[in-house]
């Protein structure tokens, strides 16, 4: 967290810039936008796993709803500039009362574990069993274990004729994505992520000292909600069809292990976690010898073990320990540190 | 009259049903605080198991209650071993380290047994009541729940080696300084707990279809099951899958299925949100 926020508007610019030019000669756009709006997804559970220790295991949730509130809307309304805004609302209110359902009740790790889990259980369950011609919102029809296919794809805002889709929709992707990334480094360097910070690290001590943990925590949790609904709509734009299987546990699933595998406590670490896995998965669905689940099972069994903290973190170590000239006495603090972890952990 | 006693059974046998399937996690998280994702991989693999030796020409019981559990449990000793060995204590990282784990099963399973749904046919025939046909394989599961219950009280309260479990759970140190060691128990208790995920699914395969992705359908339940439970194990089952199984029966009966899933659903975010220690964290405190 050092440095200011205009050196990182510069460098995430630039940055942002590079791959631009750099990826599409390397992998197709098509492949590369839905690496993009993934990449998003993982950002939104690292905000508030990583930053604000909420262990969400129901994010694919808020991205299912996002997707769902899109089509839906998109298919009533016929321009998309109204229903991408829904799409960010929705599940952020969704997750905005669920939230404060469960940090007003001051559960911790594990019951939130299991109610995120339910909640989404519940919607897959909800989505699939809709299949009648009863289950109508508006002129949408929500189609059960079919999906919605076949709404209105994003446009240039208030022209519904005007499609931005191909090699246009990667760069609206990738900007989106390059957009929120600054937001949520602003909003990780204002006093609300530094407390946020703090609640994860030490709950009792910030509301004794006068914070109002569990208002913190739901917004917090809304805001990602918000995220991951942005990227669910996104998906429904690229996919053009929504299923509830964007509901499901193993969506669900695979958002955790982009966030563990990138490195937890990073902003960047979910990013990379969630393109890099969702390229591996692309390739390895191209062979047929081992199964896709059972190698991204034992990554995250691997992860777990040996490298609890993530590829990200890991690396930056590594650079710090290699390259960085720091005097000795912070590096001994820090071993220190580390072994005090080590022993409490 | 008829149809009251049909729901009757029917509620009997969903409670029996989240008794199985939540006594396995209940051994290993209510006793060991290990939260085990792979719950619903280690019950389908019992269902595999019991397929693949009834197929080989085994007698459907021996198979069911003695081949699956011991498959189950051992590959329950070998994940303690390999993998949760090493993060006790570290509740989630467990937590993510099992679902791993259930991913892991299920390619393997995919691989070997392929994508397709598999069963046996039910060992028992079935008997009219009235106007109505019971599946007589229903009070076969409803008399294994009370007996497995029965069994893990009976164990836990009256021999030596239950208390020493109780005791190194609670105060492992404790146990430590008295002679006991306490990885050995934990192995031990790790091994029971997988054992009974096997019987569970191996008793309930001949009604429900098995595919790789079963389990699931599974853990969810359990985890619910077990969680608004409690500490207290055998009343802590008994007591939330009562609740579920009755909520969701009611709901099944008066509208639909999908709805009775969901009601049950429904009723642990309440039950959760009201009483976040669990049905025995509140009422029959300090009973087993």
């Amino acid at each position: 967290m050092q440095g200011s926020l205009s050196r990182d508007l510069i460098a995430t610019v630039i940055v942002t810039a590079i791959l631009l030019w750099i990826m599409p000669l390397l992998i197709g756009t098509y492949t590369l936008t839905v690496l993009v709006i993934y990449g998003m997804l993982g950002l939104s559970l690292g905000l508030i796993w990583g930053f604000g220790g909420i262990l969400c295991f129901g994010q694919a949730a808020f991205f299912g709803l996002g997707a769902y509130t899109y089509a839906i809307a998109a298919i009533n309304i016929g321009e998309s500039t109204v229903p991408m805004i829904l799409a960010v609302l929705v599940p952020a209110i969704f997750a905005a009362l669920l939230g404060a359902m469960m940090f007003y009740g001051r559960l911790t790790d594990v019951y939130l574990g299991v109610i995120t889990l339910v909640v989404t259980l519940i919607l897959f369950k909800f989505m699939n069993s809709t299949a009648g011609p009863q289950y109508v919102i508006g002129n949408a029809r929500m189609g059960g274990f079919n999906g919605i296919p076949g709404f209105q794809t994003l446009n240039i805002p208030g022209n519904p004729g005007a499609y931005i889709w191909g090699d246009a929709y990667f760069y609206v992707c990738a900007v989106a994505l390059a957009i929120v990334f600054l937001l949520v480094s602003a909003l990780l360097r204002s006093s609300f992520g530094r407390i946020a910070v703090g609640i994860r690290e030490n709950e009792t001590r910030m509301s004794l000292m006068g914070y109002d943990v569990r208002a913190r925590k739901t917004v917090l949790f809304a805001t990602g909600a918000a995220i991951a609904g942005l990227a669910g709509a996104l998906f429904a734009n690229w996919g053009e069809i929504v299923t509830p299987n964007l509901f499901s546990l193993g969506q669900s699933a695979e958002i955790i292990i982009w966030c563990i595998v990138g490195g937890l406590g990073t902003r960047l670490g979910p990013i990379l976690g969630a393109a890099g896995l969702a390229y591996v998965k692309f390739l390895l669905g191209q062979q047929h010898l081992i199964d896709n689940t059972l190698i991204l099972g034992l990554i995250l069994v691997l992860f777990v073990l040996f490298l609890p903290r993530g590829i990200v973190p890991a690396l930056v170590s590594l650079w710090r320990i290699s390259f960085g000239r720091r005097p000795l006495g912070r590096i001994h603090q820090a071993r220190r540190s580390r072994n005090r972890e080590r022993l409490h952990g | 009259m008829d149809l009251s006693f049909v729901i009757l059974v029917e509620m009997l046998y969903a409670v029996a049903s989240l008794i199985l399937i939540g006594a396995g996690l209940a051994v290993v998280f209510g006793m060991m605080k290990v939260i085990n994702l792979a719950h619903g991989e280690f019950m389908m693999m019992g269902g595999y198991a019991t397929i693949t030796a009834v197929g080989l020409g085994v007698n459907v019981f021996v198979a069911m209650l003695i081949i699956a559990p011991l498959i189950v449990g051992l590959i329950g000793l070998v994940v303690e071993r390999l993998v949760i060995r090493h993060l006790y204590g570290r509740l989630v990282d467990t937590m993510l380290a099992t679902w791993g784990l259930s991913l892991f099963f299920i390619g393997l399973t995919t691989m070997i047994f392929g994508n397709t749904t598999t069963g046996i046919s039910t060992p028992i025939p079935g008997f009219a009541v009235g106007g109505y046909q019971i599946n007589g394989y229903n009070f076969f599961i409803i008399v294994v729940a009370v007996l497995l219950l029965i069994g893990i009280l009976a164990v836990l309260k009256t021999t030596r080696a239950g208390l020493i479990a109780r005791g190194a759970m609670q105060r492992a140190d404790m146990a430590a300084t008295l002679g006991y060691s306490p990885d050995r128990i934990y192995m031990a208790t790790f091994f029971c707990g997988s054992a009974l995920s096997g019987l569970a699914v191996a008793v309930l395969a001949p009604l429900v279809g098995l595919v790789p992705t079963s389990g699931g359908a599974y853990i969810a339940k359990a985890f619910i099951t077990v969680i608004a439970g409690g500490p207290s194990l055998v009343a802590g089952l008994l007591s939330s899958a009562g609740v579920f199984g009755v909520v969701s029966q009611v709901f099944t009966f008066a509208i639909s299925p999908v709805i009775g899933e969901v009601a049950l659903l429904i009723a642990a975010v309440i039950l959760l949100r009201l009483l976040p220690q669990g049905i025995t964290g509140r009422f029959f405190k300090g009973k087993l």
